[in-house]
């Protein structure tokens, strides 16, 4: 059974606020829904491969050639705030 | 008959004969959409200057004599995650609700390279988490069928567009069932795709290993021809399958006598609405008669499918939401003292409730304490169910089950029952997890609700399904029924 208190950790990983009573009104169905995985217990797993994907070919590059990409001002036109060019974020050095 | 009511082969025939321009399709399916459009609410974006360019490009070159393919000046809807160059993408998010995407998703080049037309994005639950479309940040749509019932989701906009005529067919994308469970709340059929068939190039991330574009239309034969269109290697996607497609079309008007279908008993279980799984082995019979070997058998896997999908899907989402910070593109929190406050309150802010349920299901499944438990034994389960199917397809061409255990629910009613909204998944998740192809067609109605059958086949199987379903249809006339709007 997951807590509440662990919720509020989980959402603090994921970088979510959350209050108490929002994860009182989820911790419900974290647990129906995460309680379905005792169902593995019935199953032996020890020999098989985790499948990282699901069809035979993973990973397919291509070649490594440089190629014209995005101007400027393409890559900007959907930044929340702009400055100079840039993207504008807060000062993270002190 | 209104051209609006035809379907995208008819409509082709019509163009290409000269009866009928573009335009005039065109204008069909916007008066049709200005009739309708209030009563169902399909769509977030119509692009209407866009596609009247469009059309008279196409018409231009039609009268110059210009052979075209089967896809010129035919209007498609797109689902609103499928990245369109200079149309807004919003994922029916408030993350997403000004983002206009610099570049065009692989399969809307090839839409566009074959001259169809772009009418509109539709509505679909935030980024495609949900089962009824109830979960856009912006609208409800309304199932065609039944006004106060819900659509189906994730690509509940995509199936009400085509089912209320609004469009000759639409794209959608089937993480867990979003293209075949509201097809068959909506009476249309619906397709998804061989894993890596379909380039998921401009597709917004759910979840990447079981994300699948794919088609809605009116009829099989349109489905046939889409996905001639839509398949085929893309380099930008390192999940593409470097493969060589059929001409779909070929699969069409077959004799299906000597086929086998294996009924996996598991689908028909308890849980599923009695008159549903009446009416699918209704359809079976009908494929019987026409010669095919039916059997039972069993998948005794199907199980652990629910758990095995929500677990590896919330984990993908928990890593592909994580680009939604606030910084580069997509909504910003007006409130914030430094870089911390600045991601904490644009994710708080711009997702909704479902998206944050499904982003905390996989931080918890991939925490290192949980790890082995959840993700870990998931994905070995996951391989489990995938070689069950491919011991099934070594005896069976194709099996069949309902497209989805009941039908189309009332508002609200989902969010009120945990488990109607993921247990009922239980149909059409297997197929993701496995990566095979399956169809939703329709095959009947149950209180006048349109009813699905799937479909499905071995993975690149796809032409044994569009051979048993285009049989079926010859032979019923379920599509055919239309709703009284």
């Amino acid at each position: 059974m997951v807590e509440k208190n662990e919720l509020l950790k989980m959402a603090s990983i994921a970088k979510l606020k959350m209050t108490e009573e929002e994860a009182e009104t989820i911790v419900k169905k974290f647990n129906v829904v995460l309680g379905t995985a005792s169902l593995f217990n019935e199953l032996d797993l020890e020999d098989v491969e985790p499948s990282y994907n699901i069809n035979s070919v993973t990973n397919v590059m291509r070649e490594d050639i440089p190629k014209e990409s995005f101007e400027r001002e393409i890559m900007l036109a959907n930044a929340p705030e702009k400055l100079y060019g840039c993207i504008k974020v807060s000062k993270i050095i002190e | 008959m209104n051209l609006y009511s035809l379907t995208l082969h008819e409509i082709r025939d019509k163009m290409r004969n000269g009866e009928i321009s573009s335009k005039e399709v065109l204008d069909s399916v916007y008066k049709r959409i200005e009739e309708v459009e209030d009563k169902i609410g399909a769509y977030l974006t119509l692009t209407k200057d866009y596609a009247y360019e469009v059309a008279e490009s196409i018409d231009r070159r039609r009268l110059k004599g210009e052979e075209l393919g089967d896809l010129a000046g035919i209007p498609v809807a797109v689902k609103d995650n499928i990245s369109t160059k200079g149309i807004k993408t919003t994922c029916a998010s408030k993350m997403l609700e000004n983002y206009v995407p610099p570049f065009d998703a692989h399969v809307i080049e090839k839409l566009k390279d074959a001259g169809a037309i772009i009418i509109g994005k539709t509505n679909l639950d935030e980024f495609a988490m949900g089962h009824s479309t109830e979960n856009s940040a912006f609208k409800i749509t309304k199932n065609p069928w039944d006004l106060e019932r819900v659509p189906g989701g994730s690509s509940g906009g995509s199936a009400a567009a085509v089912a209320a005529d609004e469009a000759y067919f639409s794209l959608g994308s089937d993480t867990g069932g979003s293209i075949r469970q509201p097809a068959a709340m909506c009476g249309i059929v619906g397709f998804k795709p061989t894993y890596g068939a379909v380039s998921r190039y401009g597709l917004v991330a759910f979840a990447s290993s079981f994300d699948q574009i794919g088609p809605f239309a009116k009829d099989v034969e349109d489905c046939a021809i889409i996905l001639n269109y839509l398949y085929g290697h893309d380099e930008r996607d390192s999940t593409s399958l470097p493969a060589e497609y059929e001409d779909f079309k070929a699969a069409l008007n077959k004799d299906i006598k000597g086929m086998k279908i294996g009924l996996p008993k598991e689908y028909f279980a308890e849980g599923i609405d009695p008159e549903i799984k009446d009416l699918v082995l209704n359809g079976v019979k009908v494929l019987e008669n026409l010669g095919a070997h039916v059997e039972e058998i069993s998948l005794p896997h199907t199980k652990y499918a629910v758990p095995v999908y929500y677990i590896i899907t919330s984990a993908e989402a928990f890593s592909n939401l994580a680009r939604f910070d606030g910084v580069r593109y997509g909504y910003r929190t007006k409130e914030y003292k430094d870089l911390e406050e600045l991601y904490v309150n644009s994710r708080s802010e711009g997702f909704g409730k479902e998206v944050k349920f499904r982003i905390l299901l996989g931080t918890y499944s991939l925490t290192s304490e949980n790890y082995d438990y959840y993700h870990k034994r998931a994905l070995k389960v996951r391989r489990l169910i995938r070689q069950e199917f491919d011991e099934a397809f070594n005896k069976y061409d194709v099996l069949i089950s309902p497209s989805y255990p009941i039908v189309a629910t009332k508002f609200g009613e989902q969010s009120e029952n945990v488990s109607i909204a993921y247990m009922s998944d239980i149909c059409t998740v297997p197929i993701n997890i496995a990566g095979i192809p399956a169809m939703s067609i329709p095959c009947g109605f149950s209180k006048g609700l349109p009813v699905g059958m799937q479909i499905m086949s071995k993975a690149m199987g796809e032409a044994a399904i569009i051979k048993v379903a285009h049989a079926f249809e010859r032979n019923t006339d379920y599509n055919k029924k239309k709703p009284s709007l």
